[in-house]
């Protein structure tokens, strides 16, 4: 055993010594031969990249020309930037951007937040049951398909029946057909997102904030710190890096508003508040079928959302000394 | 009950403190619970009753009408039924090219680890876009096909990630050694030591993909045109967003048939809510400590 580890040793310095002379290609060659079967474990995984994530991006170049069915996308022709023209002089450009950004930054504003303020809060629970049950029962949203939630979003907003005009009734207001109405399609989308998502998102919290050092607690609590004092000096300071690293990812996001749940609330009275980007591009690629335009509005959104995730991962690293890249 | 437990002596802020946590925490039980426990008791209560509000703690008028009336459409169990082979046979081709994916870049004898790892993690910020990736999938034939709802979306690099952060953390190196000095290749080790160690991280993504394909609406609004490919979540669509369901048999009813008929429809889409999200409310108290896992090794750094 300990000559085959010799050996062993032997042969990684003599690989060492040999790195300058021996080519890439004949290390590589000698590394495929001893590790053949992780490259052919890893090939149907490329073939799969490369068909489904690396060919669609050189299909970008559609954003650019004039797709004819018949010349495919290497043969149509050429058209500029003749696509981003129409779509920055669209009537509803502004709109769009402005919807998409503005669900982004209610969504943040609101949603970025809770989940810390709750996982702070389920951390001081004393009762171990009341603490179990409404960390469990929070997370249940999060499995509920997209279309169940709008559904039940449907129902409890309906004029005729649903709770939240039984509750409007009984404060003395109003009903209101809430869904069809522009003004109100930004809170619903981010509170019932807020109402599906802050269980989960506070998992991340609670194991932080399960990781602070006890003594520093201990230390607050002998110098007379109120528990409030003790999550903003000693809790908050000490999660602080996960705040940030989820903030960038948060920013870097702010122009992928989610299809699904847009799309699947919006209805022809309330569409001037919601429609965003990514149900433009669905709208007048799958069903208008004009595939240049549509790839240009897409490949205009990542581009944006690229520089985004980049710029918050810059300043995070200069601000905070984070960084996720 | 809360007193009692209390040994240490807190300040007159600290019990406001305490005070409002415990009544927010209750208020909070009430808002996740609450919405789904009624749409259980309005999927067995009289539709009139539903109607007009009176349903709000306990059904009214308990009757099994709405699941007898939801037997009677097929597609409801058509969509049932591929979205069972959905799930089952896309969350195997998921773990298989998810293994196959992680298991290299995991080791660190693997040369082009880090090549390969920027060639897929690239894909998490760059994409091609709806109509590129449409005609992609559109050339090798998958539009309208089952398959189209397990191929495109067979592998996901952040469980790719999380897979190979418990591979090179939780499983000590030197078990290859001795895998290798024993004569074991690497699909062996794999085999015989890899996997048997990595239920837990097998599992949370087995459980993470499991539930993606339940819930999947996306794929086959894209893909899929076929009534008789289509997954449950497109068929909810329909009942629960359009009321496809019921204008179809409306016509030639009077004026109190239909108004009935409208209220079973309303009673239908409890129902409807219901059976599509048993299953996964079913599994999900045993398996949520899983899922809770996956976030915090997937939180790791990799």
């Amino acid at each position: 055993m300990a000559g085959k580890m010799k050996q062993k040793k032997g042969a990684a310095v003599q690989t060492l010594a040999g790195k300058s002379r021996e080519s890439l290609s004949v290390r590589l060659g000698k590394n495929i031969r001893k590790n053949w079967i992780l490259y052919v474990m890893i090939l149907p995984v490329l073939v799969y990249y490369i068909v489904f994530a690396y060919a669609p991006m050189y299909g970008v170049q559609l954003a650019f020309k004039n797709y004819r069915v018949k010349d495919g996308i290497f043969g149509s022709p050429w058209v500029g930037f003749d696509h981003f023209k129409r779509f920055f002089s669209a009537y509803n450009f502004k709109q769009l951007l402005m919807n998409t950004l503005g669900i982004s930054v209610y969504s943040i504003l609101v949603g970025f937040p809770i989940p810390i303020i709750f996982a702070l809060m389920l951390n001081y629970v004393k009762n171990k049951y009341l603490k179990k049950t409404v960390q469990m029962v929070s997370y249940a949203p999060y499995f509920i398909s997209t279309v169940v939630m709008c559904g039940m979003i449907t129902i409890f907003m309906s004029t005729d029946s649903g709770i939240f005009n039984i509750i409007r009734g009984f404060l003395g207001m109003e009903p209101v057909d809430a869904l069809s109405k522009p003004g109100w399609f930004k809170s619903i989308y981010v509170w019932s997102g807020v109402w599906q998502g802050m269980g989960w998102s506070s998992i991340i919290y609670i194991s932080a904030l399960s990781g602070v050092d006890m003594q520093l607690h201990e230390a607050a609590i002998v110098d007379g710190a109120t528990k409030l004092q003790r999550i903003l000096h000693v809790d908050l300071p000490s999660i602080k890096p996960t705040i940030i690293m989820l903030l960038i990812l948060q920013m870097g996001s702010l122009m992928g508003v989610g299809f699904e749940k847009v799309f699947l609330l919006q209805n022809t009275l309330n569409k001037s508040a919601a429609s965003v980007i990514s149900t433009y591009v669905y709208e007048v690629g799958l069903i208008n079928s004009d595939y240049g335009y549509s790839t240009a509005v897409g490949l205009f959104n990542s581009v944006i959302n690229v520089v985004l995730i980049v710029t918050a991962n810059q300043l995070s690293k200069r601000l905070a000394d984070e960084s996720l890249f | 009950m809360r007193e009692k437990k209390m040994h240490v002596k807190n300040s007159y802020s600290d019990k406001i403190f305490d005070g409002v946590n415990v009544a927010v925490m209750i208020f909070l039980l009430i808002i996740f619970v609450w919405p789904l426990w009624f749409v259980v008791i309005a999927s067995v209560s009289n539709p009139n009753e539903v109607w007009n509000g009176n349903v709000i703690l306990l059904p009214k008028g308990f009757t099994l009408m709405a699941y007898e009336e939801l037997m009677k459409y097929k597609m409801i169990w058509t969509g049932y039924r591929n979205t069972i082979f959905y799930t089952v046979v896309g969350t195997l081709v998921n773990l298989v090219v998810t293994i196959c994916a992680a298991y290299p870049l995991s080791r660190k004898d693997f040369m082009p680890r880090n090549f390969f790892m920027f060639l897929f993690m690239l894909t998490m910020y760059f994409s091609g876009g709806l109509i590129p990736t449409y005609l992609v999938v559109n050339k090798v034939g998958l539009v309208n096909s089952p398959w189209a709802m397990i191929v495109p979306g067979a592998c996901s690099i952040y469980n790719v990630i999380i897979t190979r952060t418990y591979f090179i953390n939780s499983i000590p190196s030197t078990l290859q050694d001795a895998a290798e000095l024993d004569g074991a290749n690497s699909f062996q080790y794999l085999m015989r030591v890899v996997l048997p160690l990595s239920k837990p991280i097998i599992a949370v993504i087995a459980l993470y993909y499991a539930v993606g394909h339940w819930n999947d609406f996306y794929t086959a609004l894209i893909y899929i045109n076929k009534q008789e490919y289509m997954p449950l979540q497109s068929f909810l669509r329909d009942i629960l967003m359009s009321n496809k369901m019921t204008l179809n048999d409306m016509q030639g009813l009077d004026a109190a048939a239909t108004e009935a008929r409208m209220r079973l429809a309303q009673t239908l889409k409890y129902s409807v809510i219901i059976v599509s999200t048993v299953p996964v409310l079913c599994i999900y108290p045993f398996i949520q400590k899983y899922f809770v896992k996956g976030v915090m090794i997937g939180s790791v750094k990799g």
